[in-house]
């Protein structure tokens, strides 16, 4: 309970906060009537052209794919990041024998192309 | 006695998130709609691991389901879906569809109900592990090393047959 009821705590606050600063702002500020420039997204990076849900190029999904996997990697170097300490030197040399057989996939992976960003 | 209610009131709440973001999901028109409210359904999901005390399982839930394969699922339905989302995934009318649907649906529900209601959780014994994720740490380093070793060469296999998949292997 104790240190998941931490993290309640902080989501609820992370979702009051910004609501909070939001009607703040609409009891101070001015309220003129809204105009389609007013209504455009504030500083949001450049306007969309066209429809925005449109078909992609495969090689986004090459991309999706290897970082599916270096993902899961990340996963296992998890628990022993977390218990990096007590695990001794016998566990580090297998997490270097684990990432060297997955640095062979990444260089694979660049052989191929397959992280160019076209 | 008070832990206990607010535990089951964070239940309630997290459990009614994911099954409205499920709902959501499936009735979405906008297939777009229904990918981003199956994240949310994951995340809702892993709630409910935490809340279950599976931090670890939470942590797989959003890092691999919430962030990886939601990613990969995305760019899946944007490589195929009509140029109108809304007429890519259109619902099927069909009887017989739907009556089969429900019955799959519902086998489901009752193999899973019973796997829960047989299963001894150690919730119900009332004995929960203190530190999974050391515990699993010196299972992957001790007992388990083979198994840890063969996950990298699986993942090594999976990101070359992925690249091989989309790109084709050059002919020697």
């Amino acid at each position: 309970m104790s240190e998941h009821a931490t993290i309640g705590v902080f989501l609820i606050l992370t979702l009051v906060f910004p609501i909070a600063a939001m009607i703040a702002a609409w009891l101070f500020r001015a309220k003129p009537e809204p105009s389609e420039e007013k209504l455009l997204p504030y500083e949001c990076g450049v306007d969309t052209q066209g429809p925005s849900q449109m078909r992609f190029k495969i090689n986004y999904f090459i991309y999706a794919l290897v970082f599916l996997a270096f993902d899961v990697e990340t996963i296992f170097l998890y628990p022993w990041a977390a218990k990096f300490q007590s695990l001794g030197l016998f566990a580090f040399v297998e997490m270097i024998i684990f990432i060297a057989i997955l640095v062979v996939g990444l260089w694979y992976a660049w052989k191929e192309g397959a992280l160019k960003w076209y | 006695m008070s832990g206990m209610i607010i535990n089951d009131l964070v239940f309630v709440a997290v459990a009614g998130f994911t099954l409205l973001s499920a709902l959501g999901m499936v009735l979405s028109r906008n297939i777009v709609h229904s990918a981003l409210a199956l994240i949310l359904t994951f995340l809702g999901v892993a709630a409910l691991f935490f809340n279950l005390g599976a931090g670890f399982l939470g942590l797989v839930q959003i890092l691999v389901y919430a962030g990886a394969i939601s990613v990969l699922i995305i760019f899946a339905i944007m490589l195929v879906m009509h140029s109108e989302p809304a007429r890519t995934n259109l619902f099927n009318t069909s009887l017989g569809t739907h009556l089969a649907g429900a019955y799959i649906a519902a086998l489901l529900t009752l193999s899973l109900s019973l796997a829960i209601w047989f299963s001894e959780l150690p919730q119900i014994k009332g004995k929960t592990v203190e530190d999974a994720v050391g515990m699993l740490a010196q299972l992957f380093m001790g007992n388990y090393v083979i198994a840890f070793e063969a996950a990298a060469v699986l993942l090594l296999v999976s990101v070359v047959g992925a690249i091989i998949l989309a790109r084709g292997a050059k002919q020697s």
